[in-house]
């Protein structure tokens, strides 16, 4: 059941510029959903649409359905955390949560009860009487989560709320974040350009480009069928590796290989991807590269190097490898686990 | 150079700092301590006198001026109304422009900004005959209303508090809307209490500037009832020198240490406002 739901949502700025273009999502009650892309693509201004901070130019908007285009920010029943938290730096940490339920006209005793209870779950207890200046990011950040649930919203927005932490911190709060949203149930939106996040985070993604969703779809999903070009490039690390061919016959052939495909494919231009993970060494394989640089990751080895037709490509294997520089490997594709993407429309084809 | 010498020269020079600045007002507090006569004859004092009670008492219950009516304590009093008045009501009104012309999007408004920069080029002394026209219409001469309000309208003021509005960051506006405020709210909430010291600093200038005026306080009042401390340092004693009294230096220079009291009150009241903001930021 829908809980969220975004119809057709579209913004253009004063000046012409379209951030998003007729996008549709919805969103069930108590799911998480991730909005991904490189920034600039539209994924913030989504948010901030939802949030009220942007004007809606075309579209519908509805929480549990109500239609919230018009509705003043304070009266759509979210909640958001900013990227630098935006904390009111003059008032303490008690202040910084209850300003919101106060303007709300709730009792004093009400308000204290509220703050009270979130301070414990989030463990701010002891920092109630402090200054957001005296606290650390950490802190502040769990501050701005409390701000967030006391309201006790129907949807929480986060807008890249862990971009400003540093990386062991980002990934426990990221963990926290998880559990706490799971154990309150509540609908959220989650902002973010860095796909770890949007992995581990989402019940599902929605890759954004220029302005429209991509692919919707559980993590897993996005990166076990990227349903376009742009997301198989995007969600990854390291990238897809991409080889321009075409389909002959139900055959990929390139300058380099060729390889039975296992779906009924027109015959078209294509563009091939395989995962670095996907690709092993074998004395028969038939993607030859001269091995150009190796990272060792210490669970992993990346291994980048140039085929004959100077396509770069990327192969993962385990542990400590024992490749060197300029050797020459031969590569073959394991379980059929590759994707194809029609050269025209980007989309993809099996 | 070492940076022992380096440290005594930097003390040094901050004492010869120090002593320009205190040493002509030690001098005037001394002289202001001893007889007339004493000082005409002698000259200016470095060491105390004994007069100290018979000459402030003096200055500060005397009645003077033209038809004698008016003292050096209601002198002050009238200052510290009018430059209060300024200050207060110069705060009040260039943070609510401010506020005005940096969150609300209305035509022309950068335009009308630099219309209020620009009367920065216009100091009450070149409007003065307008200003007087328009407060003598409005029968405001002779008033407290009259001596504050031509001056109430900063640029300068209105300017500063722009720069600072500008640099609160937008989230701050975001979360506050999201959190139920609106533009009176957040107004009030934020951006006063993040100006606090700005609204000090601001008030100490605008203080002492309204203390300061001459000219204004001089052409709008007839009465002397209305008369400032400023005015009446050329006018309190001027009998004096009529006649064959001795001109009245002492007292003079008691009236000009105690007029000095009132704006270094205000400094040392909100200093501490601006110290707070040098050493911890708010935002």
């Amino acid at each position: 059941m829908s809980y969220l739901e975004l119809d057709n949502v579209t913004k253009i700025y004063p000046n012409g510029t379209k951030a998003v273009n007729e996008t549709s999502l919805s969103i069930s009650e108590g799911e998480l959903m991730v909005f991904v892309g490189p920034s600039g693509c539209g994924k913030s201004t989504l948010l901030r649409m939802i949030a009220g901070l942007e004007d809606i130019t075309g579209g519908e908007i509805k929480l549990d359905n109500r239609v919230i285009n018009k509705v003043d920010p304070s009266e759509r029943d979210v909640a958001m955390v900013f990227q630098n938290y935006a904390l009111y730096p003059h008032m303490n940490v008690y202040k910084n949560l209850a300003y919101g339920l106060k303007n709300k006209g709730e009792s004093k005793e009400e308000i204290e009860k509220k703050v009270n209870e979130v301070a414990e779950l989030l463990e701010i207890k002891e920092f109630l009487l402090r200054k957001p200046g005296q606290l650390s990011g950490g802190q502040r950040q769990r501050v701005a989560m409390g701000r967030a649930i006391v309201r006790n919203p129907k949807a929480f927005l986060f807008d890249e709320p862990l971009s400003n932490l540093d990386a062991k911190l980002r990934g426990q709060v990221r963990i926290e974040i998880k559990k706490l949203q799971k154990q309150m149930g509540v609908t959220s939106v989650f902002v973010t350009h860095d796909q770890v996040e949007a992995m581990t985070l989402g019940d599902r993604l929605a890759v954004i480009n220029e302005g429209v969703i991509e692919q919707v779809g559980s993590p897993i999903e996005v990166y076990e069928k990227p349903a376009t070009y742009f997301v198989a490039e995007f969600i990854g690390t390291p990238q897809m590796n991409f080889i321009n061919g075409k389909i002959h016959a139900n055959k990929f052939i390139s300058d380099e290989f060729e390889c039975s495909i296992n779906k009924d494919v027109k015959d078209q231009e294509v563009i091939f991807g395989i995962r670095p993970e996907n690709l092993k060494v074998s004395a028969n394989g038939s993607i030859k590269i001269k091995v150009d640089l190796i990272e060792k990751l210490g669970a992993d080895s990346i291994i980048y190097g140039y085929d004959k037709s100077n396509n770069y490509l990327c192969y993962r294997e385990n542990g400590n490898t024992k490749i060197k520089v300029n050797e020459e490997i031969s590569l073959e594709i394991e379980d059929e686990n590759y994707h194809l993407f029609d050269q025209e429309t980007k989309k993809r084809l099996n | 150079m070492s940076s022992r010498t380096l440290q005594f020269t930097a003390h040094f020079i901050l004492w010869l700092g120090v002593l320009v600045m205190v040493v002509p007002i030690w001098i005037a507090f001394a002289s202001s301590t001893h007889e007339n006569v004493d000082i005409i004859t002698e000259g200016m004092k470095w060491g105390l006198g004994d007069k100290f009670f018979d000459n402030y008492n003096e200055v500060l219950n005397r009645k003077g001026g033209f038809s004698q009516e008016i003292t050096a304590t209601s002198m002050f009093i009238n200052s510290f109304i009018m430059a209060f008045g300024i200050a207060t009501v110069k705060v009040i009104i260039s943070a609510m422009s401010a506020y005005a012309i940096v969150y609300f999007r209305f035509r022309l408004a950068t335009p009308i900004f630099w219309l209020i920069f620009i009367t920065l080029l216009v100091p009450l002394e070149v409007r003065i005959l307008p200003s007087y026209q328009i407060v003598s219409d409005l029968n405001l001469t002779n008033s407290y209303t009259g001596l504050v309000l031509p001056l109430v309208a900063s640029a300068t003021a209105t300017f500063f508090f722009r720069q600072f509005y500008k640099s609160v960051p937008d989230e701050l506006l975001e979360a506050a809307k999201l959190d139920g405020a609106n533009s009176w709210k957040f107004f009030i909430d934020f951006l006063l209490p993040l100006s606090k010291t700005m609204i000090a600093a601001m008030f100490i200038f605008m203080f002492v500037y309204g203390y300061s005026q001459y000219l204004w306080p001089l052409i709008m009042t007839t009465d002397e009832k209305y008369w400032t401390v400023v005015m009446g340092m050329k006018i309190i004693f001027q009998e004096s020198y009529e006649g064959g009294n001795l001109p009245r230096v002492a007292e003079r220079f008691s009236y000009i240490i105690l007029s000095m009291i009132p704006p270094v009150l205000v400094v040392i009241f909100l200093q501490r406002w601006f110290i707070k903001g040098l050493i911890q930021t708010e935002k």
